[in-house]
């Protein structure tokens, strides 16, 4: 296979694995307002995310790093275009990160209350942001010769990106509630189930639109085939949650978002940034990628790491596989 | 246009302080992962208490500190592209490498293990969960690593070709650029600095306590092994540091000679250091100094009868081999902030030696004075490993990537002067915010020192440590 090829799908198979994993935890960040009835509840909700929070979002990280190495105009493009949009992200991400830390640093509610909002928005807006934009890289935005994005904030946010947006915010919603109720027990996990139950169904209207918008406008084969992946997954996730099937519920959830990223970069090859104004001005895999030599390196070094990064995460998961319980958090503060 | 709205001096101002805050976290980061790693270890073949709340209390101003420094570095990895977006494009190809590589074998390895080690306390065998904080060290150590050597690039620019027909560089050998001389030499000196500045952590923390008579039996030990730590690694660090002022004569002989201000060309006894000028604040013109003949000479090329080149003939030179323009830094700031960064240091190295002499065989000083030195140690180190940060960054200047790009051409052409303006306000004002934070809750844990650790299981004769939560 030509390596330009591979590196699109590396980088879309390290996109996927930081929706799957950082979306969840997004989707537990907010669902503080609506589950956390005390502090405890709080603690419990925080602390399902709070051994795995950071390695989820490493995930970002080096997706951005490998777009670097390997699409290095794609990343400048990008990151330079999408400029304010980014800054919300980063900040969002701050105020998130310091929060599980420094929220229990000190016993003031006040204190807490500064955290957890900084919890619920930190979360929301990556989670409405990411959204935004890669329907906007799937639409295509106005490029310049020098494949230099020319458009201005207020043109990302147009209804089509928006949609997406509600959709990965929705999405990344019910799974984390689905996390929780699986990562929980007694009314808590209850409740969960309940919300994510009624989430779902939201979920399942706006991400049909979005999906049937996507494909109709940009779609191809590949396209439509994980995109029905996507759709059968997302409701057998919510019929498994209305039966208690937490575990099931969740893994069905996770191939939804991991199906629907996909179908985004399906329906983008071979380009990376279609121009809207000219396609002549597009980032394709080819006049955006790196050189022959370096995506070699590059592909020995994800070759050799990728399975032991994707193993001791695996096993992470597995030691902190129990359920987090109030009275583990009231033993521990005690 | 608007001098205020000027994209690339906006945005190198918010590359300084990104970076340079990025940097104040990342230096304990790696210097207190090590430390509580050692005591655990005492901890896990002796059993003894003192060892387990002496991780627990370093242990736990390392994650306060490590959390500052996981977000910073989040703005780090993506500002490349935000604001020096022709940088990318030209450098991309190799630069992206080691920042790819660090992501794949450091960060993610350090992100999942400090998961385990939080947690793992009541969850993970003893031994296993000793593995995983010497797993935090280690990844933050090779971390640093890569970074370096992504830096490295940028003052000594090896294993590339340009490629006329794409109009870029392209890495053309990967075991060059990891072996670039100047990272073999920054690296080393890099992490013995971090060691210095833990070690100066660790002082100021015990000397906090000593001096109030409290604590005796967790903060004696504390406070001898900071002082042994900034001994040791204060006399690596300059040792290092000697050899990276080689590799700089060779690689940017500029930037060493507006280190010492020298503007002509010197050999010898001439060829002298000063320790100390007043004069214009170029140092064109000087009023007093201090100077050390052959210093400089040695320093520059490790013989007393060496020439060292003056700014003077290098910016003759320059104009020759890249065209008119101006190649020389701002004098002033490297000329200072060099002085400044080798004087704290060895400052530090003369306090402990001090500090052990003064506490040797179990003695602790009366005196208020010495526990009140002592207390610097910590917030003195960390400026002298920033103003070397500053001397090395800005003694690049006018170069991003020394002889092939000029800061000047690297910056975004898209993004407006506005756009950089809101970002950096807005990272101002965040950075601001969480700095008052951070530092409030690393003196508050200070303050309520070593944690209880209750009593050791009567079957086994060990603790059992509790369970963390957030
Ligand atoms: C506690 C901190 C500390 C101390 C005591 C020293 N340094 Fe240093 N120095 C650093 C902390 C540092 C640093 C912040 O870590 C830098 C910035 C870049 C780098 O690689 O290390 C640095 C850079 C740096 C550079 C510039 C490298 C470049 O441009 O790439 C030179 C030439 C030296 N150092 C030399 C010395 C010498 C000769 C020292 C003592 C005699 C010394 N440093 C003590
Ligand atoms: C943590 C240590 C570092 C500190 C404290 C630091 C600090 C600085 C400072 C103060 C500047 C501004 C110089 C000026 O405007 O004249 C700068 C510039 C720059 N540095 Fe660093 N730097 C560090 C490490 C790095 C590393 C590791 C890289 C690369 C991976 C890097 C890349 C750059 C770039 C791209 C600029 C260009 C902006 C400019 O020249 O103004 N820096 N840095
Ligand atoms: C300007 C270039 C830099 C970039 C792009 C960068 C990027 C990052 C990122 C993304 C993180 C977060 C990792 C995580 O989530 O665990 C991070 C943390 C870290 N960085 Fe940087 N960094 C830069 C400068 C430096 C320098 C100069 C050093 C070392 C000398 C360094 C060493 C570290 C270490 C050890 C950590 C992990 C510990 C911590 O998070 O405090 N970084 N950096």
């Amino acid at each position: 296979m030509d390596l330009t090829v591979l590196w699109f799908w590396i980088v879309a198979f390290l996109f996927v694995g930081y929706f799957v994993l950082d979306g969840f935890d997004f989707g537990v960040g907010m669902s503080l307002p609506f589950l956390g009835r005390d502090d405890v509840d709080r603690r419990v909700l925080i602390n399902t995310i709070g051994p795995v929070w950071d390695l989820n979002e490493t995930w970002v990280i080096v997706a951005g790093a490998a777009l670097f190495a390997a699409f290095p105009e794609w990343y400048a493009t990008l990151f330079s275009g999408f400029y304010l949009a980014l800054l919300l992200i980063l900040l969002a991400l701050i105020a998130r990160g310091v929060s599980f830390e420094y929220r229990h640093q000190r016993p003031e509610s006040r204190w807490k209350q500064w955290f957890d909002r900084m919890i619920i928005v930190g979360s929301a807006v990556p989670a409405l942001l990411w959204g935004v934009a890669f329907a906007n890289i799937v639409q295509g935005v106005p490029l310049d010769a020098d494949h230099n994005y020319t458009g201005t904030l207020l043109d990302l946010l147009n209804p089509y990106a928006l949609l997406g947006g509600l959709t990965t915010l929705l999405l990344f919603f019910t799974h984390g509630v689905v996390f929780v109720s699986l990562k929980t027990e007694g009314e808590l996990r209850e409740r969960a189930r309940r919300l994510a139950a009624r989430a779902g169904i939201i979920t399942i209207v706006v991400a049909a639109a979005f999906l049937v918008w996507t494909g109709l406008a940009y779609g191809s084969l590949w396209f439509w085939i994980l995109a029905a992946v996507a759709a059968v997954a997302l409701i057998a996730g919510w019929l498994a949650n209305a039966r208690g099937a937490e575990g099931v519920a969740f893994t069905l959830l996770a191939v939804t978002v991991a199906a629907a990223v996909f179908a985004l970069f399906a329906s983008l090859f071979p380009d990376v940034m279609p121009a809207s104004n000219d396609p002549a001005n597009s980032l394709t895999i080819a006049n955006a990628s790196s050189s022959t030599y370096t995506l070699t390196v590059m592909s020995w070094v994800a070759l050799v790491f990728m399975p032991l990064v994707l193993a001791y995460q695996g096993w992470t998961y597995w030691v902190f596989r129990k359920r987090v319980t109030r009275a583990s958090i009231e033993a521990a503060v005690h | 246009m608007n001098e205020l709205l000027d994209p690339l001096l906006l945005a190198r101002w918010q590359f300084g302080l990104t970076t340079i805050y990025h940097f104040l976290f990342v230096p304990l980061t790696i210097g207190l992962a090590s430390t509580a790693a050692v005591f655990q270890t005492a901890w896990y073949r002796t059993g003894k208490a003192e060892y387990l709340r002496i991780t627990r209390f370093f242990g736990g101003i390392f994650l306060i500190n490590f959390a500052m420094g996981v977000v910073t570095g989040i703005v780090q990895e993506f500002q490349f592209g935000m604001n020096w977006s022709e940088y990318s494009r030209y450098v991309g190809d190799v630069f992206g490498a080691p920042l790819a590589l660090e992501g794949l074998l450091a960060f993610f390895f350090e992100a999942t293990f400090i998961g385990l080690w939080i947690f793992g306390w009541d969850k993970l065998p003893r031994g296993l969960h000793l593995a995983t904080i010497w797993c935090v060290a280690i990844g933050s150590i090779v971390s640093a690593y890569f970074i370096i050597a992504a830096n490295a690039f940028m003052q000594n620019p090896v294993g590339f070709q340009i490629n006329a027909e794409k109009g870029r560089a392209e890495l053309v050998d990967i075991g060059a650029l990891l072996t670039n001389p100047v990272a073999l030499a920054a690296f080393p000196h890099t992490i013995a600095a971090s060691f210095m500045v833990a070690a100066g952590l660790v002082i100021s923390a015990a000397a906090w306590h000593l001096a109030r008579n409290q604590h005796l039996d967790t903060m004696r030990p504390a406070l001898k092994f900071g002082l042994w730590v900034m001994v040791g690694s204060g006399l690596l660090t300059t040792i290092f540091g000697d050899q990276l002022s080689l590799a700089m004569v060779a690689t940017q002989p500029m930037k060493m000679a507006a280190a010492e201000a020298t503007y002509d060309t010197v050999c010898g006894a001439d060829a002298s250091f000063s320790i100390f000028t007043l004069g214009t604040p170029d140092g064109s013109t000087e009023l007093f100094s201090i100077r050390v003949p052959y210093l400089l000479s040695f320093l520059s090329t490790h013989t007393f009868d060496g020439c060292v080149e003056g700014i003077n003939d290098l910016q003759a030179q320059y104009q020759e081999l890249f065209g008119p323009g101006d190649y020389t830094p701002i004098i002033w700031v490297t000329y200072w902030s060099f002085r400044w960064m080798i004087g704290l240091g060895l400052a530090h190295v003369l306090v402990a030696v001090v500090g052990l002499w003064l506490t040797r065989r179990g003695r602790l000083p009366k005196q208020r004075w010495v526990w009140k030195i002592a207390i610097w140690s910590f917030p003195l180190s960390l400026a002298a490993m920033i103003v070397g940060w500053v001397f090395t960054e800005m003694g690049r200047q006018p170069w991003i990537v020394f002889s092939q790009m000029f800061t000047e051409s690297a910056v975004s052409p898209n993004v407006t002067g506005l756009e950089v303006l809101i970002s950096l306000i807005a990272f101002t004002l965040v950075y601001g915010a969480l700095a008052v934070v951070e530092i409030r809750l690393v003196i508050r844990a200070i303050k309520k020192g070593p944690p209880e650790v209750g009593e050791p299981d009567p079957e086994t004769g060990r603790h059992e440590p509790a369970a963390t939560v957030y």
